[in-house]
């Protein structure tokens, strides 16, 4: 998918010659118009035997029984061990105890920063706590003045508010996913927090669309701080002009209170074998060669994604990389999104509420008892296949 | 779900439409009856060169819509595309929920908002640029018309990002311009209550080409005698568009009227591509709630209940339409 299709087609190449016989033909999809080909190519019983899945489809389509499990050909595998693997990252990809794809490359949060703007702030070294990134904040806002803001937060992305969330120990869905916890302190108090940085003029209201370039506003000072992903590294290396180098840099995410509570949120590409198949041997070799450490490495110069094996960190072009190390270091510290095929949408729902809150002026409390109504009403299907016993696919024998 | 939908009101809008042009209907009458006395003499004929079309139309056209008005009576979801056995027939329940959903009354009020603001605009805007480049004092004509016909051919993707940056706040060309009337910046596509003006703005400019074309052969059967008339009556050119253009418009009119509103009634292109419905949901069109419901959540039940109550609205604001034209043909 993306431009990861394009480089897979590079790396298939080379797997072909290791097993003569073999034939790997790549088919490239954008990411906006993956989830649907998938879906109707199970439907139509014409999956692939081999697939990029973002991490949080996985349970999309384990609920649909459209994968294969893959437990048995870890156990025999020589190359793919969970253990090799980031734990939060690992974690996306079981479900109901079952692990259903191997996880490519990682994407998680981290902010990226002004250093310039943050140590005239009184800031050299990057927050850590919640409070100390809410006076952090508030020095930078005192310096810019009116027209400038110390974080952009587009108001689009449901990322953040759900990070904060999960940072400050709410499990976002509870009762086995059955229903809504975002009116439950532990949200609330994050969802306040976020919401009170746009009310106090530390962040813009501004949605993705309303800023036309990232890259020239981070040059120009629109705002200091910003919460995006690894993609981003390559981005801003490109794009922003060489009198800019040095001024800027990644940190990991702040936590309520420091420490083990700077969570992020685990996201990323897994591989997964579709259970329909006529291939599955042939396509888990594909996988373990996608996996092995150099392929690893190889695929991260191409595109800038992060590997997911911690092995391939060590190689010297990533150890070297001084704004790979921030997400390193977080990636140590990432819990997984509910998996439950509603997440998705539930995630948008997250932010259309939020925006009541920033832009609507609804106060946070009756924002979230909606929220959570509306969330309640999507998971009612899911609560009633529960109830019949069949919203867990059988764990199957391999 | 909405190309079905469009068809539908599209075909009902355009035949009855179609009918009362004048020029066309004298000389259709006539055809009509030879054609009629053939047709009884081997009516098996005309149905077997009829039939293929119809098994056409009754495969891809009846066929889906009767399927969907059945799904729109249960809960068809992503579960019961693994499983069939996860489908429950709800009944009325999708058409009541939807009721009872404030986005889709959101969705509905900013539909009418386009509708009813973007509609007689966009009317306006052809009918007065048809006026413009039909004058007989203009030069250039064929430029003209090419020129304003153009943004119809473009494609909308390229023409949004073109706007996106016009209306960029802070360096926008909108808000330079305004700017230099002492007019302070505005946020056009971030602020909930600039954002549909502006898509108004967009969809009008982008369309109105096409109708504009319309009302260009309009006018141009006009003939030319009752101009001379009313010129020799010693009528102004206000009171020659009054109570020549006008009127012997007026069919032309009605026709563009009645197919503009259908075509407006399914926004759906310009917010998806600009604002994505945002922002706080204030260019949120009905179809573009029914895409997201259907298409990206998979939550074919209810999306399907969506198109048929848009299906209904449309059937009776062109029936509508049609009576005021009926009252004041009286």
């Amino acid at each position: 998918m993306g431009r990861e299709g394009e480089v897979v087609a590079e790396l298939a190449r080379d797997f072909e010659r290791e097993n003569p016989g073999v034939h790997v033909r790549v088919q490239q999809i954008p990411w906006t118009a993956a989830h649907e080909k998938l879906l109707t190519a199970h439907v139509g019983g014409a999956t692939p035997d081999i697939a990029q899945l973002g991490n949080t489809w996985v349970p999309e389509f384990v609920a649909l029984d459209a994968l294969e499990r893959l437990d048995a050909r870890i156990a025999r595998s020589a190359v793919v061990q969970g253990s090799g693997y980031f734990p939060g990252i690992w974690a996306t990809n079981v479900v109901n105890g079952g692990t259903f794809g191997i996880p490519w490359y990682v994407d998680t949060r981290v902010i990226f920063y002004r250093k310039d703007l943050l140590a005239r702030a009184g800031y050299p070294v990057p927050p850590a706590t919640w409070p100390e990134w809410r006076a952090a904040m508030e020095a930078i806002k005192k310096q810019v003045g009116k027209d400038r803001f110390a974080i952009f937060l587009p108001t689009n992305e449901w990322a953040q508010p759900v990070i904060l969330g999960m940072q400050n120990g709410s499990p976002l869905l509870k009762d086995g996913a059955r229903y809504a916890a975002f009116s439950d302190t532990s949200f609330r108090r994050a969802f306040e927090f976020y919401t009170a940085l746009f009310r106090d003029g530390l962040a813009p209201v501004a949605g993705n669309n309303d800023v036309a370039n990232v890259y020239q506003e981070f040059e120009r000072g629109l705002f200091a701080m910003y919460i995006t992903g690894p993609w981003n590294i390559g981005e801003f290396s490109r794009r922003l002009p060489a009198s800019m180098r040095g001024k800027w840099a990644t940190a990991p995410l702040p936590g309520p209170t420091g420490g083990a509570s700077a969570v992020s949120m685990a996201g990323g590409s897994s591989l997964v074998v579709f259970d329909k198949s006529p291939h599955k041997a042939e396509a888990w070799k594909l996988v373990e060669f996608l996996s092995r450490p150099e392929q690893q490495v190889r695929f991260y110069a191409l595109t800038g994604d992060l590997p997911a094996r911690l092995e391939s960190w060590r190689d010297s072009s990533l150890a070297g990389n001084e704004y790979a190390r921030a997400f390193y270091d977080q990636l140590g510290r990432v819990l997984p999104m509910p998996q439950v095929p509603e997440w998705e949408l539930i995630a948008t729902k997250v932010f259309d509420y939020a925006e009541r809150t920033i832009r609507g002026g609804v106060p946070p409390e009756r924002a979230l008892k909606g929220l959570d109504e509306e969330v309640n009403r999507i998971l009612e299907k899911r609560r009633w296949m529960l109830a019949r016993g069949t919203g867990k696919p059988a764990p199957r024998a391999d | 779900m909405s190309g079905r939908v469009g068809t539908v009101a599209g075909v009902t809008g355009a035949e009855v439409v179609n009918a009362p042009l004048p020029t066309v209907a004298a000389p259709a009458r006539s055809g009509r009856r030879r054609l009629r006395d053939g047709g009884l003499e081997n009516p098996r004929a005309a149905l077997a060169f009829a039939l293929p079309a119809l098994a056409l139309i009754a495969v891809f056209f009846f066929l889906p819509v009767a399927a969907a008005f059945l799904l729109s009576f249960t809960d068809f979801d992503i579960y019961a595309v693994s499983n069939f056995d996860n489908v429950r027939v709800v009944g009325f329940g999708n058409y009541a929920q939807l009721l009872k959903t404030p986005l889709f009354w959101t969705a509905l009020k900013n539909t009418f908002y386009f509708v009813l603001v973007g509609g007689p605009l966009s009317l306006a805007v052809s009918l007065g640029a048809a006026l413009l480049v039909n004058a007989r004092t203009v030069r250039f004509k064929p430029f003209f018309r090419t020129v304003y016909f153009a943004p119809v051919v473009t494609t909308l993707v390229a023409v949004a990002i073109v706007w996106r940056y016009l209306y960029h706040p802070r360096y926008g060309l909108l808000n330079y311009v305004l700017g230099a009337f002492g007019v302070d910046p505005v946020n056009w596509l971030g602020d909930p209550r600039w954002a549909m003006p502006a898509i108004i703005l967009m969809a009008v400019w982008k369309g109105f080409g096409y109708n504009m074309v319309i009302f260009i052969a309009g006018l141009q059967s006009i003939p030319d005698e009752l101009y001379e008339a009313a010129r020799i009556d010693g009528a102004s050119a206000t009171q020659q568009f009054r109570n020549v253009t006008l009127p012997m418009l007026w069919p032309t009119l009605l026709f563009v009227s009645v197919i503009t509103m259908i075509g407006y009634f399914q926004l759906f292109a310009e917010p998806y591509v600009m604002t994505q419905g945002g922002p706080l949901k204030s260019t949120l069109s009905v179809v573009l709630y029914m895409y997201e419901e259907g298409f990206r959540w998979w939550r074919m039940g209810f999306a399907a209940a969506i198109a048929f109550v848009l299906f209904a609205i449309i059937l009776l604001a062109t029936l509508f339409q049609l009576w005021l034209k009926k009252r004041r043909g009286e």
